[in-house]
């Protein structure tokens, strides 16, 4: 993985609540055994009309939208589905940070596995976020993402710290995966192995 | 002072690989349950970075979300068809025993394993599927993980964790005749919400659990992701091992008590505390249908289509109307006046023999609706097997359902059983979310009873009327 670094990205807004997985990387999309090519069908459904034509009325094709790195979104953003698919497809999608007041436990995970860092903060600094990014007045609204500090900024007057599991947290500095940390632990594997086999 | 355990401290306490101030825990996985879908980036990573499967004895696999229900001979859609091909040789080179597709013992993994006696009291189980929570009916910590998880599995036989809450919903009473488990739980989470579980381990206990077939306590722990829970479990008792007695993989080389002894030690102690409690009338549940686009949007069969008005909240209130709206119906409509197009009776919810019985009982003698096109998908081939060994296929049969072979099948629709845009489902599967069953599609949960009735009827209605 990639060391996560501060920066400042465009934010996108999807204003919604409950999103789930199946809305973000649809089931036809989960037969290839790749763990790339799944961006372009990112919330498929919402975003193609038949024939694949870009959906007008879907917010994220706007083309104010372009290249944005981070999403913000109503409450238990990814709940369902286990599918790794759906941060693989918001990943190659452009984005490195989803906010909202809250994530589905398995999607929250699978996020962590793969660079992705989802912040929840409370509902006035959400709320904050996504009506500048929907507003006509601020064509281009950033914000700064700095995990080492915690801390989320914009130029608006923002600047809301978050909390993060500090394991996750290192692993996202760092680019370290958990097998990788695991295997460290290999002899504690082995005598929890010994001990087990010897209980029957 | 004795310490009060649950049995969720109990196996996670009994499963410490490694603990260390301020870093999560590392667990010991005691069975891993691996499918199509959600393992071949798994594999491919393993094999890029030279690693091997740790414990192969471990991992059971089977075939079953993409899995064509007839004519599995041959498998027209490519993309499926590689998807299983890579499963089988990722199986045969790394060792692990496969319920292939033309196995007496294949079907969708969280029936299969149960029905093995796979699933053991006291263990963790994970698979790479959210409706992994099934298992836990058994008294097993039971939960579904992502790919690179299931990759880390594969290779270390642990997953890194931190310890969820305890949330404890008590059923008090029992449920009302004509009402299922399925009912139960569709209610838990219209009360609890879709995310009202998140960052828990939910643990049922009371009256309707403990009075609770082993199949309907399954039904309930499938559902708890639906609420947001991480798993769903369930302390063992004289009804789970009598239904594990005899599987397949239960050990043969002990004494049964012995094993039934050991298994008994991970009941939750009386008085053990957890971090939350949801207390439930089970007296007062009636048979449920959902009408929106999320599990929690669900209510009476008795009751209307609600008003995006009536709900306080703004943000639910945009989420009453939008799912209203994809979900083609008018608000304060009486859900007996939803008519529907087909009928799916199947899924890891409620795809079991038990299920079919009770389905079978209310069509026998009787006709699917002109207008409704119905099948039932059994949840393994032992189901099927033993459904056709009762008479059950020929019931469905002559009453107008399609009788399949076992799969995932239209719970998700990653085979050919689709909805097609616009179509209304009355299914017994868990997910009503937009497009789950076909793009447009749209899917009202309810119980196998409630659903058999409305394919009779050709629109939902309250199977307590009915004489059964």
């Amino acid at each position: 993985m990639e060391p996560f670094k501060k920066f400042t990205g465009l934010v996108a807004p999807l204003d919604r609540s409950n999103v789930d997985t199946d809305q973000i990387i649809p089931k036809q999309f989960l037969k290839r055994v790749e763990r790339t090519g799944f961006g372009k069908f990112a919330f498929f459904d919402w975003r193609y009309l038949e024939g694949e034509i870009p959906n007008p009325d879907f917010i994220l094709n706007s083309p104010r939208y372009l290249g944005s790195e981070i999403l913000v979104a109503g409450s238990n953003f990814g709940s369902g589905s286990s599918r790794e698919h759906a941060p693989w497809a918001l990943l190659e999608y452009g984005f490195k940070v989803l906010i909202s007041t809250s994530f589905a436990d398995i999607f929250k995970n699978n996020c962590f596995q793969n660079g992705i860092l989802p912040i929840v903060l409370d509902s006035a600094a959400v709320s904050h976020i996504m009506s500048n990014s929907l507003s006509a007045d601020q064509e281009a609204y950033m914000v700064t993402v700095d995990l080492q500090n915690q801390i989320v900024t914009d130029d608006l007057g923002l600047s809301k710290n978050f909390d993060i599991d500090d394991f996750r947290k290192e692993s996202l500095l760092k680019g370290l995966d958990d097998i990788g940390r695991t295997t460290l632990l290999e002899k504690d594997i082995s005598i929890f192995e010994k001990n087990r086999i010897n209980r029957w | 002072m004795i310490n009060k355990k649950t049995l969720f401290d109990k196996i996670w306490d009994s499963h410490l690989v490694s603990q260390s101030e301020g870093q999560p825990d590392l667990i010991y996985i005691d069975l891993h349950l691996v499918h199509e879908v959600t393992s071949p980036q798994a594999f491919e990573n393993l094999r890029l970075n030279q690693r091997s499967v740790r414990r192969p004895s471990l991992t059971v696999a089977t075939i079953d979300h993409n899995v064509p229900t007839i004519n599995r001979e041959k498998i027209t859609d490519p993309i499926a068809k590689k998807q299983i091909e890579v499963l089988r040789e990722n199986c045969q080179e790394f060792n692990i025993n496969l319920y292939d597709i033309n196995s007496s013992n294949q079907g969708i993994v969280h029936v299969i394993g149960p029905e093995l006696g796979l699933t053991q009291p006291g263990m963790t189980i994970v698979c790479g599927d959210s409706h992994t929570s099934t298992h836990g009916a058994f008294g097993t910590l039971a939960f579904g993980i992502g790919t690179s998880e299931v990759e880390h599995v594969l290779a270390t036989q642990t997953l890194i964790q931190r310890k969820p809450k305890k949330m404890e919903i008590r059923t008090n009473g029992d449920l009302p005749i004509g009402v299922s488990p399925k009912d139960l739980v569709l209610a838990i989470i219209g009360k609890i919400g879709v995310a009202g579980g998140t960052g828990h381990a939910i643990e049922y206990t009371g009256d309707a659990i403990r009075n609770m077939s082993m199949e309907g306590r399954m039904t309930v722990c499938n559902m708890t992701i639906e609420g947001g829970g991480r798993a769903g479990m369930i302390s063992p008792d004289e009804i789970t091992y009598e239904y594990l007695e005899g599987k397949k993989f239960i050990p043969n080389n002990k004494d049964f008590k012995e094993v039934v002894d050991y298994w008994d030690s991970f009941k939750s102690d009386s008085e053990s505390e957890y971090d939350s409690l949801v207390e439930i009338d089970s007296q007062s549940i009636e048979p449920m249908v959902t009408w929106g686009t999320n599990p929690g949007q669900v209510t009476q069969v008795s009751g209307k289509v609600p008003d995006p008005l009536d709900f306080i909240d703004s943000e639910d209130q945009e989420n009453a109307a939008r799912a209203i709206e994809y979900m083609g119906l008018e608000p304060n409509m009486l859900i007996e006046d939803i008519k529907i197009d087909r009928v799916f009776l199947g899924s890891c919810t409620n795809a079991r023999i038990e299920d079919l019985r009770s389905a079978a009982k209310i069509i026998k003698g009787r006709k699917v609706s002109n207008n409704v096109n119905a099948m039932v998908v059994p949840g393994s081939m032992i189901v099927k097997i033993q459904a056709e060994k009762e008479g059950l296929d020929g019931i469905f049969k002559d009453s107008g359902f399609e009788w399949r072979e076992a799969g995932c099948s239209m719970c998700l629709g990653m085979n050919p059983d689709i909805l097609i845009p616009g179509e209304r489902c009355a299914s017994t599967s868990n997910r009503n979310f937009e497009g789950r069953q076909g793009k447009g599609g749209r899917t009202h949960l309810v119980s196998p009873e409630m659903a058999a009735a409305a394919a009779i009827k050709g629109h939902f209605t309250d199977i307590r009327n009915w004489n059964i």
